[in-house]
């Protein structure tokens, strides 16, 4: 399995020199690992279709594309896929490939081994997650916030209010879950300290800037919620 | 027999994930991919079958895995080797050809109120407590009895005990409709779709989509 994802990627690097790419920091990687034993399912169907490769080696043209299975441009007859799309159908998107930003194949190809449907689900919900998070990270600015690090946050309320609220606080927890990145803030408010859970990439958030950094030895720091220093920074 | 709204698509669940709307609020939503397959197979008619349907296949497999009556039946209208096939009962098969490929983008817009069934996570045998919501007995003062059914019916009359009692039995791995669910966006890119909330089953489950069916709105009220 992981082999198949391997040569999709190889091969993707090949084609990707063809074909115009996005800058996509997903597709930069060159796999041109060699796909050891990636047990091919059907030599006859491999032998046809590298003898259809052979008439156009070291091109994998969109020729190829049309091709329900790819030759292989390796030796050991692997059944190499497709050009990858990056949704999870085995039809290329074989017309629009050249126009695709490569994202990480996800597509088991057809006539050759199916990936486990759970395993495709998994891959494409990576490049979902990976993509929301970079563009959210191309449009602002994000430092990386760990906890014991003292936050300014502008956050905009939208309920019929512009532009308000500088959070200042301490941050105590991190959780990390892709986009849905969430972490606590503490702060006085009027006295009182309060504590608000904030998605670090929610559209809100217009800006972060941290303005101190603690030194802490853990990594959640509920324990700050009995100490009450009457100091604004705690 | 109950008619669907529209054409519906077969998909494939993949996952959960958030989704911050532009005014910052966040959405849990499904994400459905699809695979090679929305393909019509067979257009049932009045004339020919006594009803009006489309059968749609899903899922493009090796030919080794279908049985030969099968794969004669989608080489008939020339469509690839697909697994699953679904029917669409329709008011009016306009506009449907035998291996017409269906195009999500067409069929749902963002915005869409749609109707996903699937297959509920199977649960196994399962006692009365987590099958039917029975309340268990208390755990301590002396009781006998924690997790058990209680009485099961009256005394001499009837003198039987009731068809339909719940009891325990095996809980889920059946059909399970989810309404009105919303769709959140459509990615042309990856062939996907993120529906808000949550659908049946695990991820890499099929999933069968329609819009919803509203009484009064897409359903003529008869």
């Amino acid at each position: 399995m992981q082999s198949l994802r391997r040569s999709v990627r190889f091969l993707k690097s090949i084609g990707s020199s063809r074909c115009p790419t996005a800058a996509n920091s997903l597709s930069t990687r060159d796999f041109f690992t060699a796909i050891n034993g990636s047990s091919a399912a059907k030599t006859h169907v491999s032998s046809l279709s590298v003898m259809r490769m052979a008439s156009n080696e070291g091109f994998p043209s969109l020729s190829l594309l049309n091709q329900p299975c790819c030759p292989g441009l390796l030796k050991m007859g692997a059944v190499v896929p497709p050009f990858p799309s990056r949704g999870m159908t085995t039809e290329g998107h074989r017309v629009e490939a050249p126009s695709h930003s490569s994202g990480a194949p996800a597509e088991p190809p057809a006539r050759i081994k199916f990936k486990r449907l759970d395993k495709t689900a998994k891959h494409i919900m990576q490049i979902i997650d990976k993509e929301a998070t970079e563009e959210v990270n191309g449009q602002r600015e994000i430092p990386n916030i760990k906890p014991g690090y003292i936050i300014q946050l502008k956050v905009e309320v939208p309920e019929n209010k512009r532009r308000v609220s500088i959070l200042k606080g301490i941050v105590i927890a991190r959780r990390n879950a892709g986009l849905n990145t969430t972490f606590r803030l503490r702060r006085l408010v009027a006295g009182v300290g309060v504590e608000s859970l904030f998605p670090l990439y929610s559209p809100n958030i217009k800006e972060i800037k941290v303005l101190d950094k603690k030194k802490v030895r853990r990594a959640k720091l509920y324990y700050l919620r009995e100490r009450m220093n009457p100091l604004k920074k705690k | 027999m109950s008619m669907e709204a529209g054409i519906g698509v077969m998909g494939t669940k993949l996952g959960m994930m958030s989704y911050f709307e532009s005014d910052g609020k966040v959405v849990p939503v499904t994400v459905v991919g699809f695979r090679e397959g929305n393909i019509v197979t067979q257009v049932k008619t009045q004339a020919t079958d006594g009803y009006e349907a489309v059968q749609v296949g899903y899922r493009r497999v090796r030919d080794k895995k279908l049985t030969k009556p099968e794969m004669g039946h989608l080489q008939k209208v020339g469509a690839i080797p697909m697994r699953h096939l679904q029917e669409f009962r329709l008011q009016s098969v306009d506009g449907f050809d035998p291996n017409q490929r269906l195009v999500v983008d067409e069929i749902f817009q963002e915005g869409d109120l749609v109707d996903v069934s699937g297959t509920t996570i199977g649960k196994g045998f399962q006692g009365g407590i987590k099958r039917h919501n029975f309340k268990r007995g208390p755990m301590t003062h002396g009781s006998k009895s924690h997790r058990q059914l209680g009485s099961i019916g009256a005394g001499t009359t009837p003198g039987r005990v009731y068809k339909g009692k719940k009891m325990p039995g095996r809980m889920g791995g059946s059909k399970r409709k989810i309404r009105k669910l919303k769709i959140v966006k459509i990615d042309k890119d990856l062939n996907v779709v993120m529906v808000k909330g949550a659908v049946p089953g695990k991820p890499g489950n099929l999933l069968r989509i329609t819009p919803a069916k509203i009484v009064g709105k897409n359903i003529p009220k008869n």
